[in-house]
């Protein structure tokens, strides 16, 4: 027991002896929770998750033996919790439309009772190791819940319940370790959330994460266990890339911690999913999803938090052998509490006021991605998205460039192309990946073998654009030859007739990657056609005329992806048409002679 | 300890009194501060510690004499009285009457920092609200209970917009308008007037509270302004089921003597100065708007924020935008020529507009003529920069006719009278008659449906317009 020294915002000084630094305590007479941060001689430094209105020095201070943990087992999917996981449904119950403070309350609900079925072979005298499953609960008619044997603890199975409904805190099995000390398992288990958990060994990322979005996928691919960052000044859609990936991604568990933004992008994600199906199982899409919550006007401590508590509980799915997404909005408002903190601890800024280790730190928790052999022996992954907020959209700005040094998939946004309304505003010139030649084999053997040539000609092609577009806006378009304007109007295909997507738009918000390849393919043969013609003569102005190329712009919210075959006819006609021109002129060019 | 007053200042200096031995002062705490001739000056407890007290004076700390200061800690945190009263009352910014008129008298008061609304608590904002403007209502829809600040810069009509919409704005099928929450933080006398006579002259004077710091008042006390003038907007909204519209002017005042503090205090600057914590400071109070599940009431914020030097990256807007669920933002080059209200349409954005329209709520069209048009826009502005090289006469037939169309969409759809309230179909029809200059091909935005059914021109009359088509680079150059 201790008490209050001082108060200055978030932070409060507490004479504490012996509390260790990471440890949660509680301060007050409200018992507002927090973390120790650091020390000052017998003084410990704590940062308060909650406001820390009317403390005052003198009061008590208690520390609580261990450090910031989730707690992980059956319960947690279909969920928002705040950003030290207290689940917010349970908060609106005990305090109404506004947050109290010092509230205890559990994350995981006691009262529910789950399905547990041991699995199949582990029986009494069998020696089970961390990891290992102990048995499963149908969480949700899609999902089955793996209970998972904590890490670091191994030992002889004493004894198992039968298959039968249970809570979270009965004891379902017992093991006893060497030194004959035993260990009671339930169904969930605690982790300190800025622990990575541990596996048996990292696995190359092979497979691409398909969202649905034709220029992630096609254009900028990222792989299931990758790291990918999404930048971009504000309302460039950071948001809504980060929604489309939640919404069709094909991941078994997707995690939305929305960090230091808005409340009613929440409330969005929370009235929406439940009436979406997921396209991969057929049930509602909020099962497979969890949302983390420290909106803008929550706590800036527990902001910080809420990044470790989403990336947890991600590992804990990857190691019952899942495909787990998460997706950050914002790591730039992570940052901020950073700084914020370092700031009140009078640390030393180095850029832009935020600290020295804010690389490292950044460079930590993006390592937590990755496609594992868990300890189990089985394959999971956690794949990192962070949306980044550069002030004034300045990407040389310290979290972006630091960002960019980590991740290998880097999705730009343009102030430019959102301001015109064309989305995704990915920016074709700026954005990267490193994984498309990983990507391309996916690609190649699934979907259509000439996936890589497409997408490096689409590329080339809009670079070329981008030259010529800056000659006419020099000299005027009467400097481009007939090729050149085509190299324009195949470009303009590419980009609205493929890149450009509205999440909007019932038809084309999620993209197949047989839908997408298709489209990719349609607008360059149609560019291919035309070039063609333009050799064998045909004026480029009599291309340019062409209704098709309007409707082929068009294609993408016309046909759906179980339109594909009506979508390859409309491709014939295209030919046919092509074909019939090029009968035009040879003839006019025979009789013109 | 209530009753007791401390003589201990230590130091003053920028609005902050130190105090030192006076043990157990709760942090946030409201003060009253007595100075040496007798005025009562209010403030608040910023950080306590055993050794030391440092209180914020919402009168600033010029001339105070330590040794004739004296101090009392009012033992509660700043609440605002709140009762039905309020409706067409005049307070300072911590709620003091400026009417003349007596101090509010109630049994409820509250902590005017408020407390988080919890997410899960929250209704998604997607009524309509028709404010007669049609950059508004046609491509930047404000719905119930969203945030829309206007982003301006000095000299342009943002107070004749922002009094426009409170005149004009109403539900499409309801009677009852909003009762409106003024909120002003150093502004001039003569702005602080223009609101208060325009709200007169529409009769919802009666409906309107006003907060009131004008530019020569403490600048300290615009720290609590807001605060309180949000306290009494969610009294009216959830206490009295009252649709509340809240105005707030000039946010980059309050930014201003926010940084003010922070830089008197030592706090680590980030950009321009401002402090780190301006963006979680800011989202305190526009986070305040919003719907709550099972209410009936909501709060809609229009705050107005002004760009230092016209510059939209500056901290203030900036900030602003990444908080705010979009922005209106106004350019000089219109109000020059003439055009009111002057919206520049590319960086403007209302992110709740899309659960608002169509359909069910405006027209089926609304969203794509909204895409299309900011589209065409953006590629005519192109040709009027290529035509500004070339010259005009060397543009083909097509890029003529996008010149042409942003003439007219400046002046017939952006620019309307002050008084002009259209409702959301003249706003469309008038967006049709401008699309109707350019022809099928190019308006790859909006279906074949729509075109159809609201293009003027049939799809065989429109064909020979492409004739003299020439491709143009797509919307968006990457210089
Ligand atoms: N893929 C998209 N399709 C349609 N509209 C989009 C898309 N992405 C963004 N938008 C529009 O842009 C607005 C801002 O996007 P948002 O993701 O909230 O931006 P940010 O998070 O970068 O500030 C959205 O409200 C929506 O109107
Ligand atoms: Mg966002």
């Amino acid at each position: 027991m201790g008490s209050i020294v001082e108060i200055n915002g978030p932070i409060v000084e507490v004479e504490l002896p012996g509390v260790r630094t990471g440890e949660q305590v509680r301060v007050g007479e409200m018992a507002l929770i927090g973390e120790v941060i650091g020390r000052r001689g017998e003084r410990a430094i704590v940062q308060v998750y909650e406001a820390t209105d009317s403390l005052r020095p003198g009061e008590e201070a208690r520390a609580l033996g261990h450090p910031l943990a989730a707690e992980l087992g059956p319960g947690l999917l279909g969920g928002i919790v705040d950003g030290v996981q207290r689940p917010l449904n349970r908060i609106l119950e005990e305090s109404g439309d506004y947050i109290a403070r010092g509230l205890e309350i559990t994350s995981l609900d006691r009262k529910t009772r789950w399905p547990f079925v041991p699995a199949q072979g582990v029986v009494p005298g069998q020696t089970l190791n961390g990891g290992d499953v102990l048995g499963t609960v149908q969480e949700t008619p899609s999902f089955e819940h793996r209970v998972l044997v904590p890490p670091g603890v191994c030992g002889e199975l004493l004894e198992i319940v039968p298959a039968g409904e249970y809570g979270v805190e009965t004891v379902v099995a017992r093991l006893r370790d060497l030194t004959g000390e035993v260990a009671e398992l339930k169904l969930y288990q605690r982790w300190p959330v800025r622990t990575p958990r541990p596996y048996r060994r990292r696995d190359d990322a092979v497979v691409p994460l398909i969202t649905g979005q034709r220029i992630l996928d096609t254009f900028f691919p990222l792989l299931k266990g990758g790291k990918g960052a999404v930048p971009g000044p504000f309302g460039a859609g950071k948001t809504m890339v980060q929604q489309q990936i939640a919404r069709w991604s094909n991941a078994d568990i997707v995690l939305y911690v929305g960090c230091g933004e808005r409340g009613n992008e929440l409330v969005d994600i929370l009235e929406s999913f439940p009436q979406l199906t997921d396209p991969y199982t057929g049930r509602s899409l909020m099962e497979r999803t969890l949302l983390v919550a420290n909106t803008s006007n929550m706590p800036v401590v527990a902001r910080e938090a809420s990044i470790y508590v989403g990336v947890t509980i991600a590992e804990y799915f990857r190691d019952q052998g899942y495909d787990v997404v998460m997706v950050a909005d914002s790591t730039s408002r992570w940052a901020e509490a950073l700084r914020e903190v370092a700031g009140r601890l009078g640390q030393m800024p180095v850029e832009e006021g935020y600290p020295a280790y804010l690389a490292s730190r950044l460079a930590a928790f993006y390592e937590r991605a990755g496609r594992v052999e868990t300890l189990a022996g089985g394959t999971g992954s956690v794949t990192l998205i962070g949306a980044v907020s550069p002030p004034g959209g300045d990407f040389s700005e310290p979290v972006t460039s630091h960002t960019k040094d980590v991740v290998q998939t880097f999705w730009a946004l343009s102030k430019a192309l959102a301001d015109a309304r064309h989305y995704p505003s990915v920016d074709w010139n700026d954005s990267f990946s490193g994984y498309a030649g990983i990507a391309a084999r996916w690609w190649e053997e699934e979907v259509d073998s000439g996936w890589g040539a497409a997408r490096e000609e689409a590329l080339a092609l809009l670079t070329q654009a981008g030259e010529l577009a800056r000659i006419v806006n020099l000299v005027g378009p009467e400097a481009l030859s007939p090729e050149q304007r085509w190299v324009l109007e195949g470009a303009g295909l590419i980009k609205e007739g493929v890149l450009q997507q509205s999440a909007l738009d019932p038809v084309d918000s999620f993209s197949t990657p047989q839908k997408q390849m298709a489209l990719l393919n349609l607008m360059l043969e149609i560019y291919h056609q035309g070039a063609r013609l333009l050799q064998s003569g045909v004026p480029v102005q009599e291309l340019l005329r062409l209704p098709l190329l309007g409707r082929a712009r068009r294609c993408k919210s016309s046909y759906s992806n179980d339109q594909l075959d009506e979508l390859k006819a409309w491709g014939e006609e295209v030919r046919a048409t092509f074909e019939g021109l090029r009968g035009e002129y040879s003839q006019m060019a025979g009789a013109g002679q | 300890m209530k009753e007791k007053e401390y003589r201990m200042g230590v130091r003053a200096q920028g609005g902050l009194l130190y105090m030192q031995g006076i043990p157990g002062v709760a942090f946030g705490d409201r003060v009253q501060v007595r100075d040496h001739r007798g005025g009562l000056r209010n403030g608040r407890v910023i950080r306590s510690a055993k050794e030391l007290v440092l209180v914020q004076v919402f009168e600033g700390t010029d001339d105070l004499d330590l040794e004739n200061t004296w101090v009392r800690f009012l033992e509660e945190p700043f609440r605002m009285p709140l009762s039905p009263e309020l409706l067409g009352r005049v307070f300072s910014g911590i709620g003091q009457p400026r009417d003349e008129r007596p101090p509010i008298v109630s049994s409820l008061s509250r902590d005017v920092n408020g407390s988080a609304v919890n997410p899960a608590a929250r209704a998604y904002p997607k009524e309509f609200i028709q404010t007669g403007i049609s950059t508004i209502d046609g491509l930047n829809s404000l719905v119930r209970g969203q945030k829309l600040p206007i982003f301006t810069g000095s000299g342009l009509p943002h107070n004749r917009l922002a009094a426009q919409i409170v005149r004009q704005a109403r539900l499409l099928n309801e009677t009852s308008g909003f009762a409106v929450v003024f909120a002003a933080m150093g502004v001039s006398y003569d702005d602080a007037r223009f609101f208060r006579e325009n709200f007169e002259s529409s009769g919802v004077l009666g409906n309107v509270v006003m907060f009131i710091n004008l530019a020569d008042d403490p600048p300290i006390e615009r720290l609590v302004l807001p605060r309180t003038a949000l306290t009494v907007a969610e009294y009216l909204t959830f206490d009295l089921d009252l649709h509340v519209l809240v105005v707030l002017t000039d946010m980059t005042n309050y930014a201003e003597a926010l940084r003010e503090v922070a830089t008197a205090k030592g706090d680590v600057p980030s950009r321009k100065g401002y402090p780190g914590y301006l963006y979680s400071d800011l989202a305190e109070i526009y986070e305040r708007a919003g719907r709550i599940k099972n209410r009936h009431g909501s709060i809609t914020m229009v705050p107005v924020v002004s760009m230092p030097s016209d510059d939209i990256t500056h901290p203030i807007p900036d900030l602003t935008g990444y908080i705010t669920e979009g922005q209106i933002v106004l350019s000089r080059e219109l109000n020059n020529q003439g055009i009111y209200p002057p919206v520049t349409i590319p960086p403007s954005l209302s992110r709740l507009m899309k659960d608002g329209i169509g359909k069910d709520d405006t027209r089926e069209d609304h969203p794509r003529v909204a895409s299309q048009l900011y589209a065409s826009y953006a590629r005519a502005l192109e040709v009027r920069n290529l035509a500004s090289i070339i010259g005009a006469e060397e543009l083909s037939g097509l890029d003529k006719k996008f010149l042409a169309f942003a003439e007219g969409f400046e002046k017939q759809f952006v620019n309307q009278g002050e008084d002009e309230d259209r409702s959301i179909i003249e706003t469309l029809s008038i967006a049709w008659d401008l699309l109707s200059l350019l022809p099928y091909d190019v308006l790859t935005r909006v279906s074949e449906a729509d075109l159809a059914k609201y293009h003027h021109r049939e799809r065989g009359a429109v064909e020979h317009d492409l004739d003299d088509a020439e491709t143009r680079p797509e919307t968006v150059t990457h210089a």
